[in-house]
């Protein structure tokens, strides 16, 4: 018998920028200011390209420290609405501005590691969901799915609205910082684990990047 | 060579440009032509196995820059799309309701021919496929500056046509000494040269693959000069690149009562 392939996005991931209330909180002083000059109005995405899809267990090459990103994705049906969703590690470079999208730091081959399975959204309490995230072993961050500024159906619906979201793409709801807004960063030598109640968790390791 | 994907006679084919006309290489159908004009244009792009990736440039003509009251960037300016808004030669695109500024950007595509990581320049043409046109409209009034330009602005359905034709990289002997230029309802409206790209092509290409593997049917899409003017509905909308074709496409609207325009 075929063993059964761990999961991949079989289409575009999408991932949503400031969707947390703590970084969204943390970044309210200054986005009146410039390059930013307002609120962001509208939901801010950016694209995980498929050179970024790395497998559970994978040990992702990274040049320096990574901004660990635990996230969920939901995964679009055939008729444009999520039916499934999945854990994600949504990795980048830390970068200090958010007016340009940093594909240098965010589009790293290997920056989307994917738990192995997803899960129907009819089994999952998606608004009271918790991603306890564990490096090397020790409890580091529990993120918060009900403090998303944009709940996860709504803001699916944001974003249909402008564009379709095709069969197998991911819609990923945002990451979080720690409490004290700094954000959670890892190195090459460190495990990070990210588990939910219900959802296949996912395990991967850093290692140096060769020049 | 000139290759375009269509839909006709109930199916999706591959088929080539011969003799101003579009010869079938399906099979079955192998050798039988078509008229341009009895056919439906799909983006001239082979499935990819994954996602495909489209990096799509900012500010890449100095012009353009200035037009915009920014300075030329430092490093290539680029953002991610996702292949949801491509759409095919003689399509319509959608303009939103209520929307003030809407504009065409007519743009050299790069098709990623093999896989491509930390390619230097030198050898960046060896991995490129061929070229087509793209015509990337944005939504200015949609314009944020939180990781600017944003995918509301640049990421809508319809809103990416391109094609006609992947015309293999054999075939343009200089892609960075290209003129290109659009025309809005016959009217001449942008007008410039891929050789004014402030990153060029072999740039671009050593730029991306230094940090991120680009695989066979990713896109590169170069970035416009200045020129770029709103277009309400009923426009039509022709990108047209020397040596590659004419990028034709009808802008619409929403409401389901208006008539679409008649072929021209």
């Amino acid at each position: 018998m075929k063993a059964k392939l761990a999961w991949q996005p079989q289409g575009t991931v999408y991932g949503a920028l400031l969707n947390l209330r703590r970084e969204f909180e943390l970044w309210a002083p200054q986005m009146h200011e410039a390059p930013y000059e307002a609120p962001p109005a509208a939901p801010v995405l950016y694209v995980k390209t498929a050179n970024t899809f790395a497998p559970d267990g994978a040990a992702v090459p990274v040049p320096g420290p990574v901004r660990v990103g635990a996230t969920l994705g939901l995964i679009a049906g055939a008729a444009g609405e999520p039916t499934h969703a999945v854990l994600l590690d949504d990795l980048c470079l830390p970068h200090e501005s958010y007016f340009r999208p940093p594909i240098r730091y965010r589009n790293r081959d290997g920056f989307l590691v994917c738990a192995p399975r997803s899960t129907p959204l009819a089994q999952l309490a998606l608004d009271t969901l918790q991603i306890a995230v564990h490096i090397n072993g020790a409890l580091v961050q529990s993120v918060d799915l009900a403090t998303l500024v944009r709940p996860a159906l709504g803001l699916w619906a944001e974003v249909s609205a402008f564009m379709t979201l095709q069969l197998g793409d991911v819609l990923m709801l945002g990451t979080d910082c720690l409490p004290d807004g700094r954000p959670l960063l890892a190195a090459a030598g460190e495990r990070i684990e990210l588990s939910a109640p219900g959802l296949a968790p996912l395990a991967h390791a850093l290692v140096e990047e060769h020049a | 060579m000139k290759h375009a994907r269509i839909a006709w006679g109930g199916a999706i084919h591959e088929a080539v440009e011969a003799g101003g006309a579009l010869e079938l290489r399906t099979p079955a159908l192998r050798g039988r032509r078509l008229s341009f004009d009895e056919v439906v244009w799909l983006p001239p792009l082979a499935p990819t196995p994954r996602a495909r990736t489209i990096l799509a440039l900012g500010l890449n003509y100095a012009d353009h820059a200035r037009e915009l009251a920014f300075k030329p960037p430092e490093e290539p300016l680029a953002f991610a799309k996702g292949s949801g808004s491509l759409t095919g030669h003689r399509g319509f695109t959608l303009r939103p309701e209520g929307v003030r500024h809407m504009h065409y950007e007519c743009e050299l595509a790069v098709v990623i021919g093999r896989e491509a990581r930390k390619v230097g320049k030198d050898d960046a043409y060896d991995f490129i496929a061929g070229y087509t046109v793209a015509n990337d409209y944005a939504i200015r009034d949609y314009l944020e500056n939180w990781y600017r330009p944003n995918l509301r602005v640049k990421n809508r359905d319809t809103c990416t046509p391109i094609g006609p034709w992947l015309v293999d990289a054999g075939d343009v002997p200089d892609p960075m000494a290209l003129r290109l230029s659009t025309h809005v309802d016959g009217q001449l409206t942008q007008q410039g040269s891929t050789a004014d790209m402030v990153f060029d092509v072999p740039t671009l290409v050593e730029h991306f693959s230094s940090f991120m593997t680009l695989y066979p049917g990713d896109l590169i899409l170069t970035g416009t000069p200045d020129g770029v003017v709103d277009c309400p509905i009923g426009s039509h909308v022709v990108c047209s690149i020397e040596g590659l074709g004419s990028l034709e496409n009808t802008i619409i609207g929403k409401n389901p009562i208006q008539p679409i325009p008649a072929k021209r």
